[in-house]
């Protein structure tokens, strides 16, 4: 099925290009989600000192090589935008792939990690700790899914050198995924 | 003019692709035409509009006539009530006012006002709509589960919301929950796109002051959800686990805290007021415009006050809770931030009354429409007031004084405000001009009975009546007789509404079909939309996209013979 | 209206009615003047509109002076309300004559009497279901919980509400100035059975209130 590109698309009255603005407006929304659930952490672990014990359980180290493994593959999302910038397409998909393969070691992380509290019974109704760290992690973790599958898309596209220009939308969306994570990491495994 | 003659080559090159689209009655499903998908959204939000509107009736005449077999309905139990309040306040605001006013007008006018093809990402625009209706088939089958549907009021308060043992609707209280939430991510597909668009792609020569307000209206309406719903949907997400899996979010014994939950909701609750309250203001200053021959009273003071009231309205949402058991020392700040709030509504009031002045006013239907919004408004407003200062709401709390407060601000802007539009355009969107007697038929037939019934709500709620209760015969002081004759009248009212209403349907179909043929520009404005012809063809202009000279709003201007001086001519 | 049954009920209607005085006053203004508008300036054959920008100070005046008028009434209104606000929710009377105990549940109230001796949590305390029974002229200072789901305590003729929550005690006052019968509503949506949570206060006078206790302290001994 063939879609016309129409005129609205390709104009810039802001000299912004369109998808920019529209990643920048979708991240703000998200901003907003990840406040509402880290706030309702906030507040509660405030009021309850008790959940440090619970939140002693979490395995900090594993928590930090996988900061390490996001970073890392931020840095590779950049080097895939300068790839694009420069109109090299096939390089810029082998940097998305590299990405790609960032989110993918942080979810066999995170499902062993996952496995093995589970299995010391720490499971999502265990307390209220234990909810929100799933329920927060868990939605990060969607937001990787997410990427990681997007990012498939565009690598591939960009490898037959076409829509250049997501590379670098996609990467701005990685950054974020990165960002919350800089936050729920010192906040679910260094908090305790 | 060397750039639109390119806008028209790109355009053609455009509209070949097109016929390699879908075909047949996939062509309307499929479609990413701006257009069709407003239709879209509207004819969704008329069918729920109905189905809302038959639960008013039926829990209606539950309280007036307490047991009465209510035909077309049968006996209301209680549990059936709560389920019919809760998903009417729901419908309504939800799959009615939101969808017709934001999603539908916003699709319709955004691309065709500030003279764009379509919206900067159709298939974006095509995925909202389906979410959408995905949402309303949730909600319509979360009805019909074992069970019944969600009976916790739309404000779905836990721990009533989140455990099944308290709300004995299990299956209901989800699906309501999942439907209201993929309503959002519709939502938010859909602002995205209207903000984008916005933003980039105006045409040539149109400053920001040349956007007419309505678009601006829905584009902040659009931020305004943006920004305030991401909390209510993690604690969607929380409520959900709750009711599922067994979590203690909102669960006091597991540490959990119940208002936190009211906090989330009534942080975007508030700010979703004004969603809606914004497209109605914009419709209404832009008939008033049209129709009073008047340059709008202050653009700029307008666009200003607007966003004002935007800030304010995410520092107030704790007026809902003042005596929700929040520490007393909190009410006092949000009685100042409410009626501060106050300020900013007043002047885009007064600015509205003001534009009249000086005026050449016709009252055709979708005028008499606008001017009814701005004066059952202000009943709506005043009325916040007194829930707003925190000593009386001791007092109104979850009184019918709240629900008429609300009534007064809902309908004008979700029903009246919804007319006005919808007269207003429908030579645009139809290409035929509706009849205007019928419709003033119709418009006196829906305004008297608003009145009507809401006026008599007003006084059963300085009567102490409250909200939510199927029979009021187990309350001594409530089941007075002249109590229930204010019930009465109320419900009488409500069918004669309900009755009218037929009249604007055969309207429609009337004018549909046999209308005068409308023209490009029947009203003689001067915005874009009424530059190209009535339905608007595919890509809007097909002999290309129009320059902009002025402002929206040049009626009377004293260089020139003609009263309206359009936005694209030269001079 | 309904009656006055409490000593802060007559400033919470005295509120009510200072918004409606200057919110009245606006309102009337406000229609009328749209009223007025409408009719001086309605289409008449020849004559052209006036093209008017709305920043030309001889009409400007007509919108700023009114918005920072309204914003004075705001003061007024404010003042009045966190007034009456303070002293019905923010403070406790520190010279309550008696405390009592109010808890809600799917969907009956149950009162906790402090008995003869007048402490709560003794032998003595006297439980009611549905009925709560107080002395006219006494302060009252009462802790309201709930045991599953949010209700809400109301007594429309004393204008006091507060909701209950599941975890918390939460604590008010009143100090009835009438005796009668009135009734008590649960105003917070908790259920199917929302609709039939209705209670009744008891207003006794000192005797009366005497003769109650006595009665029920031999019939529902706990
Ligand atoms: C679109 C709908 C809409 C709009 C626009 C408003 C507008 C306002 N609302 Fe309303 N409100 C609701 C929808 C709306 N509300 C709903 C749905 C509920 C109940 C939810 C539920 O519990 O189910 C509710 C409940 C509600 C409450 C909680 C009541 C309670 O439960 O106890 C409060 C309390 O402060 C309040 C206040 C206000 C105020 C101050 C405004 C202001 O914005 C109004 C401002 C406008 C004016 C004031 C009029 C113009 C001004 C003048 C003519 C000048 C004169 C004015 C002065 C001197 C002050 N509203
Ligand atoms: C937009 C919001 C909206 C609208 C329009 C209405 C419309 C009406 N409402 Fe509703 N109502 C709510 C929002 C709304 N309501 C909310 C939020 C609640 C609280 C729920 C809760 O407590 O949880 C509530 C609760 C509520 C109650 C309280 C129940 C209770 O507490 O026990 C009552 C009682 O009388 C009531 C009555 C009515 C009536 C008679 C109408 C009539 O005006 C209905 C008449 C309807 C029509 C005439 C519709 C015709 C329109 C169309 C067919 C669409 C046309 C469209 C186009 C042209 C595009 N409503
Ligand atoms: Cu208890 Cu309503
Ligand atoms: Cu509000």
């Amino acid at each position: 099925m063939a879609f016309p590109k129409p005129q609205a698309t390709l104009r810039s009255a802001t000299g912004i290009p369109t998808g920019r603005l529209a990643v920048w407006w979708l991240l703000a929304s998200e901003v907003v989600i990840f406040g509402g659930v880290l706030g309702s952490y906030l507040m509660h672990r405030l009021g309850h000192p008790e959940w440090a014990e619970a939140a002693s359980h979490t395995n900090t180290w594993i928590g930090a090589f996988n900061t390490f493994v996001l970073l890392t593959s931020s840095f590779t999302a950049v080097l895939a935008h300068q790839a694009a910038e420069k109109g090299d397409g096939k390089k810029a998909a082998g940097f998305l792939v590299l990405t790609i393969g960032g989110a993918l070691t942080f979810l066999m992380v995170k499902s062993y990690e996952w496995t093995v509290e589970i299995l010391e019974g720490f499971t999502i109704t265990a307390n209220g700790f234990w909810s929100f760290y799933y329920t927060a992690a868990g939605l990060h973790a969607l937001h990787v899914i997410a990427g990681a599958i997007i990012m498939g898309i565009v690598a591939a596209d960009a490898y037959r050198g076409r829509e250049l220009q997501r590379v670098e939308l996609i990467g701005i969306y990685w950054h974020f995924v990165d960002v919350v994570w800089i936050f729920l990491f010192p906040l679910l495994y260094i908090a305790k | 003019m060397a750039h639109t003659a390119t806008a028209a080559d790109t355009h053609h090159d455009a509209h070949a692709h097109e016929h390699h689209g879908p075909q047949g009655i996939l062509k309307y499903l499929w479609s990413t035409d701006h257009k069709m998908i407003a239709m879209q959204y509207l004819f969704t939000g008329i069918a729920m509009g109905l189905i809302g509107a038959y639960m008013a009736y039926v829990f209606r005449m539950q309280t007036a006539f307490p047991g009465v077999n209510v035909p077309g309905f049968g006996q209301v139990s209680p549990g059936e009530y709560n389920s019919l309040i809760t998903n009417h306040g729901t419908i309504m605001i939800f799959w009615v006012a939101m969808p017709v006013l934001v999603a539908a007008f916003g699709n319709f006018l955004i691309p065709l006002m500030i003279g764009a093809d379509d919206m900067v990402f159709p298939r974006i625009n095509r995925l909202s709509y389906q979410v959408f209706l995905l949402s309303a088939i949730v909600l319509i089958v979360s009805f019909f589960v074992p069970g019944g549907g969600f009976g916790g009021a739309w404000t779905a308060y836990p721990p009533l919301s989140a455990v099944a043992e308290y709300n004995q609707t299990n299956l209901g209280s989800s699906l309501w929950l999942l439907a209201v939430a993929l309503e959002f991510v519709a939502f938010l597909l859909g602002g995205i796109n209207f903000i984008t668009t916005l933003m980039n792609s105006r045409a040539p020569g149109m400053r920001a002051y040349d956007i007419p307000l309505v678009c601006w209206m829905i584009v902040i309406a659009s931020i305004l959800f943006m920004l305030s719903v991401g909390p209510l949907i993690a604690g969607a997400v929380m409520l959900f686990f709750d009711q599922t899996l067994g979590t203690g979010f909102y669960d006091p014994a597991r540490g959990g805290d119940p208002v936190l939950w009211q906090h989330l909701f009534w942080f975007f609750g508030h700010p979703e007021v004004y969603v809606v309250l914004l497209p109605a203001i914009g419709i209404t200053i832009d008939v008033i415009a049209t129709f009073a021959r008047k340059k709008v009273f202050g653009y700029k003071l307008m666009l200003y006050t607007t966003v004002a009231t935007g800030v304010l309205s995410f520092f107030v949402w704790a007026h809902h809770q003042f005596i929700a058991g929040i520490d007393p020392r909190m009410a006092n700040v949000f009685t100042i931030t409410t009626l501060l709030i106050s300020v900013p509504i007043a002047e885009l009031c007064f600015v509205i009354i003001a534009t009249l002045y000086g005026g050449s006013i016709r009252l055709t239907t979708p005028m008499l429409w606008a001017l009814a919004f701005m004066a059952e408004f202000l009943i709506g407003g005043v009325t916040g007031i007194f829930l707003g200062a925190s000593g009386a709401d001791i007092y109104f709390h979850d009184t019918y004084f709240v629900l008429a407060h609300f009534h007064y601000t809902f309908f004008p802007i979700a029903i009246i405000g919804t007319f006005a539009a919808f007269t207003y355009w429908f030579p645009k969107m139809f290409g035929r001009m509706m009849n205007d007697t019928l419709g003033k038929i119709h418009f006196w037939g829906t305004i008297i009975p608003f009145n009507i019934i809401f006026i008599p709500l007003f006084v059963l709620g300085i009567g102490g009546e409250h909200r939510r209760i199927y029979n009021y015969e187990h309350f001594p002081e409530l089941a007075g007789e002249g109590m229930f004759m204010l019930r009465q009248i109320a419900t009488v009212a409500l069918l004669v509404m309900l009755i009218f209403q037929v009249v604007f349907f055969y309207n429609c179909y009337v004018s549909w079909k046999k209308g005068e043929k409308a023209g490009k520009n029947p009203w003689k404005a001067n915005t874009l939309e009424w530059t190209t012809e009535s339905p608007p063809p595919h890509g809007n202009w097909p002999e290309g996209l129009p320059n902009v000279y002025r402002g929206p709003y040049e009626y009377g201007h004293p260089d020139r013979k003609e009263d309206y001086w359009p936005q694209n001519q030269p001079s | 209206m309904i009656p006055q049954a409490s000593t802060y009920a007559a400033s919470i209607d005295n509120v009510i009615l200072l918004i409606a005085v200057l919110v009245g006053f606006w309102f009337i203004a406000a229609e009328g003047m749209f009223f007025w508008l409408i009719w001086r300036f309605r289409a008449k054959e020849g004559v052209k509109s006036e093209y008017l920008e709305g920043h030309e100070p001889h009409v400007k005046k007509w919108i700023t002076w009114p918005h920072s008028l309204v914003l004075v009434c705001d003061v007024f209104i404010i003042i009045g309300a966190v007034q009456v606000w303070y002293n019905v929710k923010q403070r406790l009377p520190d010279d309550a004559d008696a405390t009592i105990r109010i808890i809600g549940q799917q969907w009956a109230w149950t009162f906790q009497h402090p008995g003869a001796d007048n402490d709560l949590d003794t032998a003595d305390d006297i439980f009611t279901v549905d009925d709560l029974h107080v002395e006219v002229d006494r302060t009252y200072i009462f802790q309201l919980q709930s045991r599953d789901v949010l209700h809400s305590f109301s007594v429309p003729v004393f204008r006091i509400k507060q909701d209950a929550i599941p975890g918390r005690s939460i604590m008010g006052w009143f100090e009835p100035t009438q005796t009668g019968e009135y009734d008590v509503q649960c105003v917070e949506i908790c259920g199917i059975g929302h609709g039939v949570m209705a209670a009744r206060i008891h207003i006794e006078d000192a005797q009366q209130h005497a003769d109650w206790i006595r009665s029920a302290s031999t019939g529902t001994a706990q």
